[in-house]
C-alpha cells in the first residue's frame, strides 16, 4: 500500500513535469483534435474561445497535478480545475451542446498526453503502462465531472423554463363587470392548480366578481386527476361566494369525462366561451342588445 | 366570559368572527345564535369570517353545524368574506361546506339573502 502511494506521487510529479515541459505542444495537438472532433459544431464554438479555455484548463491542471497527489481530485489545488470545467460545461449546456460534445473537451486530451508520454518514456514499457493508467483514470474522473455539471446546467434550464411557463400560463382576465375568465392552456397538475386557484381567488377578491368562467379549450386531456383539480378550484371559488362555469369542453373531452365516470355535479358547463359568457351576463342581470347600426350586417 | 357579538340588522343577524375559535366559544355561539334566531324570528344569518386567516377542520365543521341549526329554525345562513387561503385550506381538508351559502362580502351576502327570501314570500 505504501509502495503504491509512493509510485503514485512519483508518477504525479512525472505527469506534472511532462505537462510543464510539453505544455505548448500538448496544447496545439489538443486544440487540433478538438477542432477536428467538433467540425459540425464549428459555428457554435469560436476557435479563439476554445484556445483560451484549453490554455486555462491545462495551466490549472498542471498546477493541480504538481500540488496534490493525483487520482483523488480532492484538495484546494483541484478547485481551480473544477471551477474552469464547471464554467465550461455550464456555458456549453446553455449554448445547446450535447453532453458527449461537452465531455469531448476533456477526453480529447488523452491523445496528446499519450503521445507526449510515449515520446518521453520510449523503451520503458512498464512505466509507460503505469503512466497511461494514471492519466486515463484522472481524465475519466474529470470527464465524468464535466458531464455531471453539464447535466446540472441542463436541469437548471429546465426548471427555470418550467417556472416561467407557470407564471406565463395563468392569466385571469376581467370580461365584464362581475365576470372573470380564466383561460387554461396546457396540462393541469397539482402545482399549477394551486397557482391557478390562488390567482383566481385573489382576483375575485380584488374585483368583487361573482362569476368565474374557466375555459379549458387549451387543456389537451382531461383525466380523473385533472377533473379533480378542476372540481377543487370550483369548490374554493364557491366558498368565496362566486359561481363557476366551465367552458371550452371539446366533444372528445365530454366523452372522456363520461367514460371516466367523473361527476361534475351541479357545475354549469358550456361548449364555448361565448355560451358561458352569455349565461354569465344573464346571471349578473346585464343585457346585450344588438344595435341597428353598423354591427348588424 | 368571552363572547362573540351577534348584531341585529333588520330581519337578519350578523355574526362577525374575529378571534380564535375554541370549543367553549363555539358552543356559546351556537347557543346564543339559536336563541336569537328564535327570539327575533330572523330569516337570515350572515357569518362574516373575513378576519380569519387560518382555519382548521374544527371551525369548518362549526360553520356547517351553525348553518344546519339555522336551517332547522327556518333561517338562511350565508358565510361571507372568506379569504382565498382559507377557501383553499377548506377544500384541501375535504370540507367544501356543501349546502352552506357563500358571498364575497357582507353587502353581497345581504343582497343574496334578500333575493332568496324575497322569492319565498
Amino acid at each position: 500500500m505504501k509502495n503504491d502511494l509512493a509510485t503514485e506521487s512519483l508518477s504525479a510529479s512525472r505527469l506534472a513535469a511532462l505537462l510543464k515541459g510539453n505544455e505548448k505542444e500538448i496544447l496545439i495537438d489538443w486544440i487540433k483534435a478538438q477542432l477536428g472532433a467538433t467540425t459540425e459544431r464549428g459555428g457554435l464554438l469560436k476557435e479563439a474561445e476554445l484556445r483560451e479555455q484549453a490554455r486555462a484548463f491545462l495551466a490549472a491542471l498542471r498546477v493541480a497535478v504538481q500540488d496534490s497527489p493525483a487520482g483523488d481530485m480532492q484538495g484546494e489545488a483541484w478547485e481551480e480545475v473544477k471551477h474552469i470545467l464547471g464554467q465550461l460545461s455550464r456555458s456549453r449546456a446553455l449554448a445547446g451542446f450535447s453532453s458527449s460534445e461537452t465531455a469531448t473537451f476533456v477526453f480529447s486530451l488523452k491523445q496528446p498526453l499519450f503521445n507526449a508520454l510515449r515520446k518521453e518514456l520510449r523503451g520503458d514499457g512498464e512505466s509507460l503502462a503505469r503512466e497511461f493508467w494514471q492519466v486515463t483514470t484522472l481524465l475519466d474522473q474529470l470527464g465524468l465531472y464535466t458531464t455531471e455539471v453539464y447535466q446540472q446546467g441542463r436541469e437548471e434550464v429546465i426548471s427555470r423554463q418550467q417556472k416561467e411557463l407557470l407564471e406565463l400560463s395563468t392569466p385571469v382576465v376581467e370580461l365584464w363587470e362581475d365576470v372573470l375568465a380564466l383561460p387554461l392552456v396546457g396540462t393541469l397538475d397539482s402545482n399549477r392548480t394551486q397557482i391557478v386557484m390562488e390567482s383566481l381567488l385573489q382576483k375575485i377578491v380584488a374585483s368583487g366578481a361573482s362569476i368565474a368562467i374557466i375555459d379549458i379549450t387549451g387543456v389537451p386531456t382531461v383525466d380523473t386527476l385533472v377533473a379533480q383539480h378542476l372540481l377543487k378550484t370550483i369548490a374554493a371559488t364557491r366558498l368565496m361566494g362566486a359561481d363557476c362555469i366551465i367552458s371550452g369542453i371539446r366533444p372528445q373531452i365530454a366523452q372522456t369525462i363520461v367514460h371516466l365516470g367523473v361527476n361534475l355535479g351541479e357545475v354549469t358547463t358550456k361548449a364555448t366561451l361565448a355560451d358561458a359568457f352569455e349565461v354569465a351576463l344573464q346571471r349578473t342581470g346585464a343585457q346585450l342588445a344588438r344595435g341597428n347600426g353598423r354591427g348588424t350586417h | 366570559m368571552e363572547r362573540i357579538p351577534i348584531l341585529k340588522m333588520g330581519e337578519y343577524l350578523l355574526v362577525t368572527i374575529q378571534v380564535d375559535m375554541h370549543d367553549q366559544l363555539a358552543l356559546t355561539l351556537q347557543d346564543d345564535l339559536t336563541q336569537r334566531i328564535a327570539r327575533e324570528r330572523s330569516r337570515g344569518v350572515l357569518i362574516d369570517i373575513s378576519s380569519l386567516d387560518v382555519v382548521d377542520s374544527f371551525i369548518g365543521r362549526m360553520i356547517a353545524n351553525i348553518s344546519g341549526m339555522a336551517r332547522v329554525l327556518d333561517a338562511q345562513t350565508v358565510v361571507v368574506g372568506m379569504q382565498p387561503s382559507v377557501a383553499i385550506t377548506l377544500v384541501e381538508l375535504g370540507l367544501p361546506l356543501e349546502g352552506v351559502h357563500t358571498a364575497l362580502n357582507v353587502e353581497k351576502g345581504m343582497a343574496r339573502l334578500r333575493q332568496q327570501l324575497g322569492t319565498r314570500h
